[in-house]
């Protein structure tokens, strides 16, 4: 049993290594082991894309000593993932790639215990921002043609996404609360199934990231309407956005890499500076670019007071939401 | 003939040196990762994404492709030898596969199993190559009221499979459904049957989970406690002739089930919603139903070993159609591969086939060549397999119970899962001891996920109205189908059931 | 098996019970203009569970279904000792991945199982039960980037010298 006499044989060191703060090593910190990199989404989502790019860049450049090991854990709406990193075993060597639902489920699912700021900012990657779609076979050309077309049908106007609750859904909420707008909407389990169910029209419009509906806008099939960013973004420079509209409203998904509560500083600053790397090298600005994020780079104290601010935000957003419907 | 053209083109390039290695080293290792149980071709596309970056954009979907096509192959092999699908996908294969190889005759399942899969993905491939965008645009058609009504004909071509005892069938069906269940409810946005409140099941109960624990441990147990430990499965040593007329057996009884799986296979696969899985489960059903020997079928029969077989690896080629052309993944792996497409700059979607033409026809070309390649390279692997099953039981028993829980691991990746595998196990060992079938739980588990949020959405859709199902052009006809599948059964069974016991 | 028949349909049954309650979270009736609600589907499908048990023991009560009519226990002492050596194997297995971590715990079952249940030599007992864990190390932490779950503090020393060699 080499196995495990060699466990034993380790006994006696080990406890005491254990007993030792990692923060020992100081400012040479590396990890020792393979990082989990939980991604808080399900297989094949934006979230997902995004992480495994990262992922990728950090491999083919050979960036950290120890692998980054990529886990999807997207159940009970990015529960199981926050769940996850809240009970770290390992905190130092445990990251996250979050979307909104890291605002979002501990509002929404309270029982779950978790609190985000406890966690550890790492890099703040892009933010998502939306934007509204049609058919080109609706005929409908600009978003006032749109809100003429939802009031005329009175509540039978389809919208899908991908459920009540989640990013899309709290943006129609605001926009047809801004216009008074009825809107049938229909949950789907995912962008690409929300996408393809506009590209098939079973449903008429949708607010989606542009990452997933680039495809079919190059292809000439889906219409931007109108886009909740701050400012115009530069791939469709003739979509409006809804602040020019004059409702001051704006929201974007964000794409950020967080680390477990508890994790050392010497750990944190290690991951800063690999996916500081990452952000600035040419892979991922192009990534940036080429699907339409905006950059907000930020560091570790305005991370914190953006996400204070951030789940102020989206208690409200979840409120109206839950009294409008 | 300009379809020619581009496929040479396309071949060619998939024959190049450095393709055609990388072809022939992505075929074997999805080979091996498809016949671990717990592993499949997501996990292996996924982990092998990032080495795809040191080598240009179409030799990297080639050889990505290749481990797809190997792993498809590969699900097979632990269907049959161990008799735990290690992926949903293969779940219609243990039902004869399994039995094969408890008669001896594991290798005629292995090489039906390789035939039939080579079949399916060639008929796979001429309609992909003939006709992509035209069916495209067929796969966008179907919305949520046609996925129902297709889910409702899987159900029904499954009708006649339980036991003979209708409420224990009934219960398992059930069951399976109530499990997919769990977790978290995407219609309305909240948790659901969050079980004894164990934060745990918010991921829900995976079809990995109960199909482990159901094959791999509670069947395992029945086994060893059925024959006493002593159980040995007489495998007669591979050669090269005993192969050839396993061959000449595997097409002689197999062709009519490859053709069905074939063609089945491949038009539910390109559904973005179906996929692999409800094809293969289909494709079974259907080769049952017209089959003159149906009464084999769960006994190890080899048409029943083709039929999903084909199936699966026609609508895995299938589900690359949507991916391809509306840039919409049919299944897990496919929604990798089209990240893998994002990564290397390319954007899929309605355009792709002509900006990036020479792309799209290396990779159908390295089709072609990788489900040749896997053929070969499978039927090569077959005597180590059926060498493993030469082991002794009390060796090959805990080898199976360690995979099964490796594997379980691997696929779920939290304790909380393993446990649930072993709690299933007993189960499933104490309600086999009492004949509750329990296939119709696992493949609830599998299209329930599917068909409520379909029936949900559809109903939303018309404001509630059930009306829906019937009226619209293509789930119209597909729900009239499936109901009369559905009743008719049922009605034999109910005549049946009352004739002995009025007598 | 007359009363192992009826017992478990009445297990089922109260666990069907338990899903129907738990289903009442969510809506279980049919909303106008929406459709079913969130718990329609598992309430009914629970009720359906539900009947089904009590169908299985109304065929019980008239002796129709195999089980009802026997009179033989469910196993026999050679049953329940093998499968209470090879399912209490397999819980103890799964128990110790905490401890010992996942390679540990399945060295310690191979030897169990090899050994003391399969009467196999020291020999080829060890043997497998060192080469197995060490292949899967290599199989799944190096080649397929999977972590196995790594018990106790203690393991730890052995698995951080170990992704020295592999990484």
């Amino acid at each position: 049993m080499k196995l495990t006499k060699r466990m034993f044989l380790g006994l006696a060191a080990s406890t005491a290594f254990v007993a030792m703060p990692l923060a020992a090593l100081a400012d040479g910190w590396t990890p020792k082991r393979p990082i989990d990199f939980t991604i808080m989404a399900g297989a094949g989502g934006g979230a997902d894309q995004i992480a495994r790019f990262v992922q990728s860049v950090v491999e083919a450049n050979d960036m950290t000593n120890r692998p980054l090991i990529p886990t999807n854990r997207g159940g009970g709406s990015g529960a199981e993932a926050l769940l996850h990193l809240k009970d770290a075993r390992d905190a130092d060597h445990t990251i996250m790639v979050t979307l909104n639902s890291f605002y979002t489920t501990p509002i929404r699912q309270e029982g779950l215990g978790i609190d985000i700021e406890t966690f550890t900012p790492i890099t703040m990657m892009g933010v998502d921002p939306f934007v509204l779609w049609v058919h080109k076979d609706s005929g409908i050309t600009t978003f006032e043609e749109y809100v003429a077309k939802v009031q005329e049908m009175d509540g039978d106007f389809v919208m899908g996404g991908t459920g009540s609750g989640q990013e899309d859904s709290i943006v129609i909420a605001a926009m047809s609360d801004a216009y008074d707008l009825k809107i049938k909407y229909i949950p789907y389990d995912g962008g690409g199934a929300v996408a393809k169910d506009l590209a098939g029209k079973q449903i008429m419009a949708t607010v989606n990231n542009p990452a997933e509906a680039k495809g079919f806008y190059e292809a000439g099939e889906f219409v931007p309407l109108l886009a909740f960013s701050d400012e115009r973004m530069p791939a469709y420079p003739d979509v409006p956005t809804m602040k020019e509209k004059g409702h001051d409203f704006s929201y974007y998904n964000q794409r950020a890499i967080v680390g477990a509560p508890g994790m050392s500083a010497e750990a944190a600053a290690y991951y800063r500076e690999v996916f500081g790397k990452v952000y600035k090298g040419a892979d991922w600005q192009g990534y940036l670019t080429a699907e339409s994020l905006s950059p907000l780079p930020m560091d570790e104290g305005e991370t914190r007071a953006y996400w204070s601010v951030q789940v102020e935000n989206h208690r409200k957003l979840l409120s109206a939401l839950e009294g409008g419907s | 003939m300009e379809v020619l053209t581009f496929l040479t083109d396309g071949v060619l390039l998939a024959l190049a040196p450095t393709n055609l290695f990388l072809i022939l080293i992505g075929v074997t290792v999805g080979l091996f990762i498809g016949a671990m149980p717990g592993l499949g071709s997501v996990n292996g596309v996924a982990i092998l994404l990032p080495i795809t970056f040191l080598v240009p954009p179409a030799s990297a979907i080639i050889f990505l492709a290749a481990i797809y096509y190997g792993a498809m192959y590969g699900g097979a092999i632990s269907s049959v030898t161990l008799g735990i699908p290690g992926a949903s996908t293969a779940v219609a294969t243990t039902f004869d596969g399994r039995p094969l190889a408890l008669k001896g005759r594991a290798s005629l399942a292995l090489v039906t199993a390789a035939i039939a899969s080579f079949i399916g993905g060639t008929v796979a491939n001429i309609f992909f190559t003939l006709f992509a965008p035209l069916l495209a645009f067929l796969a966008l058609s179907f919305g949520p009221p046609e996925i129902f009504a297709l889910m409702l004909l899987a159900f029904a071509t499954f009708v006649g499979l339980g036991g003979d005892d209708i409420p224990k069938t009934i219960f398992s069906i059930c069951f399976g459904l109530v499990l997919a269940t769990v977790g978290f409810d995407t219609i309305s946005g909240e948790p659901r049957l969050v079980l004894f409140d164990i934060p745990g099941f918010l991921r829900g109960i995976g079809f990995i989970v109960l199909a482990i624990g159901v094959y791999g441990i509670g069947e395992m147990l029945w086994t060893i406690e059925q024959t006493r430990g002593e159980i040995t499965t007489t495998n007669p040593k591979m050669t090269v002739r005993g192969m050839a007329s396993d061959t000449k057996e595997a097409i002689r009884d197999g062709w009519k089930g490859t053709w069905i799986g074939s063609f089945i296979g491949f038009f539910v696969g390109i559904l973005p919603a179906a996929g692999a899985t409800p094809g293969s489960l289909m494709s079974y059903g259907v080769a049952k139903m017209v089959s003159r020997r149906s009464e084999e079928f769960g006994q190890g029969s080899v048409d029943g070993v083709a039929a999903p077989e084909a199936a699966n690896n026609s609508a895995s080629t299938g589900s690359m159609l949507p991916m391809l052309t509306l840039g919409i993944p049919g299944s897990p792996t496919t929604a990798i591969l089209l990240g893998g497409m994002v990564i290397w700059g390319l954007t899929p979607g309605p355009r792709l086939f002509v900006d990036e033409s020479e792309f799209v026809w290396g990779l159908i070309g390295s089709f072609y060549i990788s489900n040749l390649a896997a053929l070969l390279i499978n039927l090569a692997f077959i005597p180590l397999f059926i060498w493993m099953l030469r082991m002794p039981f009390t060796i090959l028993a805990p080898l199976i119970f360690v995979l099964s829980i490796v594997g379980g691991f691997a696929a779920a990746r939290s304790m909380h899962d393993i446990w649930l595998i072993v709690i299933f196990g007993i189960a499933a060992f104490f309600m086999r001891k009492f004949d509750y079938p329990l296939a119709p739980a696992v493949l609830a588990i599998v299209l329930g996920p599917i068909a409520e949020p379909t029936l949900r959405q559809s109903l939303l859709l018309s404001s509630g109205d059930p009306m829906i199902f019937l009226t619209r052009p293509i789930a119209g006809p597909i729900t009239v189908i499936a109901v009369i599948l559905i009743l008719l059964p049922a009605i034999k069974l109910l005549r049946k059931g009352r004739r002995p016991s009025e007598a | 098996m007359r009363q192992g028949e009826i017992s478990l349909a009445g297990l089922l049954a109260l666990f069907s019970l338990y899903l129907m309650w738990k289903s009442t979270e969510l809506p279980i009736g049919y909303i106008r203009g929406q459709g079913p609600g969130g718990g329609f589907w598992p309430f009914w499908l629970s009720l359906g569970m539900l009947l089904s048990c009590a169908a299985i023991a109304w065929n019980w009560w008239r002796g129709t279904s195999p089980a009802a009519q026997s009179n033989e226990p469910i196993m026999d002492d050679f049953g329940w000792r093998t499968v209470i050596f090879v399912g209490g194997g397999i819980v103890g297995f799964v128990a110790l991945i905490n401890v010992v971590s996942m390679y540990g715990a399945i060295a310690i079952f191979l030897v169990y199982y090899l050994h003391f249940l399969g009467r196999h030599s020291w020999w080829l007992t060890l043997t497998i039960a060192t080469v197995l864990p060490i292949a899967l190390f290599f199989f799944f932490e190096a080649a397929m980037l999977i972590s196995m779950p790594q018990g106790m503090p203690f393991t730890q020393p052995f698995f951080d010298v170990m992704y020295d060699i592999i990484y």
